[in-house]
């Protein structure tokens, strides 16, 4: 019971609440910057708050034809994994000895849950521009998919010298280590970052909602206090996906203060890419990932291995 | 409406822009305001593709025949509560083209056949200056 409790208030007070404050900053910081990029002054710092407020407020509207049950459990569904994936990540972050939650198998099942949801919620709600995004979407999570994982088998290749095998799979062990020292490493976290760039739906990679041809896409047919879980959850995303690439590849949390800052490069680096390019089309984006993004991880993949074999570390 | 709706409403109004056969000139405008000259987002203001997620509707150009049924309908869709704002003098009153054949009269009248109730905020001008849509936007937001 006591453990229970103090499950339920780690997953409020950590996963929710604090994940979602820091993620409403995290996208007002986008916001700015973009808004500084573009020489506009941009959204005050309450902005991501005031827009959730008010979308608590406002009207539901669910579509006529549209699967209404289906329609108003996806954001449930994404939201709820978001808090869950947040809640592990950061409590790896905060505490590392002694604590076991799950294994980076289900980080990666949770991480796919919120793209599932989205493309759930888009072809329920009865709209062709939902149902071209959700294609889109599906395109986009199969593109992308290859390159994290191979990004993520390199570096269990890397940790397998230095941690004991039956931890091998566990993310609190994987993130005392830093396998961007390494060429290899250095590879997998620049793919990663740019698969993460994709799964967040950042400029380069936002053809599932592209405002300007589809005119939001998955989310086209969502109003009122579900279009605010959309917005918190994508809010929220904003932490869990650069805490896990920094806890992979970077290091971790080792102290607080080194972590956010770890944090905030990583969040800068996804800002730069958003505001240097435009948009991409999906084929272009599946060839990007598996043309360009693949096989440059398996070349990685065989440094790491031939590195392994012959115990040189910068490999 | 509750305290924090209303707060919510005039920190974050998301507009969508209806085209209800204007002359594209008060829609260029529209499109002014969100340029680093005047830039509506440090008030909070973004233009959102889709009439679920606005807040309010900038109607622009004197109601034809044809697109009447569009206007009742996005309005039908958009979320409530949701002002509607008549830009540019066509959109007010008709303007020049109030003798037209084709013309099914203002915005006002077609909204309130569907809704009497709605909200109209009227910015008036061939076209408005961006300052008078944000003086409107802002002087409807305290109306509410």
């Amino acid at each position: 019971m006591n453990s229970l409790g103090q499950s339920i208030i780690e997953l409020l007070l950590l996963g929710f609440l604090l994940t979602a404050v820091v993620g409403l900053v995290a996208s007002w910081i986008v916001r700015k910057v973009s808004a500084k990029v573009q020489y506009r002054v941009g959204p005050p710092f309450m902005q991501p708050f005031y827009d959730v407020i008010k979308l608590l407020g406002k009207e539901q509207t669910i579509p006529e034809e549209a699967n209404g049950f289906v329609f108003c459990l996806a954001p449930l569904v994404a939201l709820s994994s978001v808090i869950l994936l947040s809640t592990m990540l950061l409590r790896i972050a905060l505490q590392k000895e002694g604590y076991f939650a799950g294994d980076v198998i289900v980080v990666l099942y949770l991480l796919a849950m919120p793209s599932l949801a989205l493309i759930l919620g888009a072809s329920a709600s009865a709209s062709p521009h939902a149902s071209i995004g959700s294609a889109r979407e599906m395109k986009l999570l199969i593109s992308y998919e290859l390159p994290l994982l191979l990004a993520f088998t390199i570096v269990l290749i890397k940790a397998s010298g230095q941690i004991e095998q039956s931890q091998l799979l566990s993310l609190a062990a994987l993130s005392g280590l830093k396998p961007i020292m390494s060429i290899s490493g250095c590879l997998a976290f620049l793919v990663s970052i740019l698969c993460i760039q994709a799964k967040l739906g950042l400029v380069p990679f936002d053809v599932a909602e592209a405002e300007t041809e589809l005119a939001g896409g998955v989310i086209i047919e969502y109003s009122g206090p579900l279009l605010a879980m959309w917005t918190l959850e994508h809010a929220m995303l904003l932490v869990a996906l650069p805490v896990f690439v920094v806890e992979l590849f970077l290091g971790g949390f080792d102290s607080i203060i080194l972590g956010i800052i770890k944090y905030v490069v990583v969040v800068v680096l996804l800002i730069l890419i958003k505001n240097t390019n435009p948009r991409m089309r999906i084929d272009q984006i599946m060839k990007f990932f598996w043309y360009y993004c693949s096989p440059i991880l398996i070349i990685a993949l065989v440094l790491a291995v031939v590195g392994n074999f012959l115990g040189i570390g910068w490999l | 409406m509750s305290f924090w709706m209303k707060y919510g409403l005039k920190k974050s109004p998301w507009v969508f822009h209806v085209n209800t056969g204007a002359c594209n000139n008060c829609d260029i405008e529209i499109v002014d305001c969100l340029t680093p000259r005047f830039d509506v987002e440090r008030l909070g203001v973004k233009l959102v593709g889709s009439p679920r997620h606005a807040d309010a509707l900038l109607v622009t150009g004197a109601v034809t025949a044809q697109a009447k049924p569009r206007l009742q309908e996005a309005y039908r869709q958009a979320a409530k509560p949701c002002v509607v704002f008549a830009i540019g003098a066509c959109a007010c009153d008709s303007g020049i083209f109030m003798p037209g054949y084709h013309m099914v009269g203002p915005v006002d009248k077609v909204i309130k056949e569907i809704d009497p109730n709605a909200i109209i905020a009227y910015v008036p001008g061939c076209p408005p200056k961006p300052e008078a849509m944000i003086s409107g936007i802002v002087a409807a937001l305290k109306a509410i």
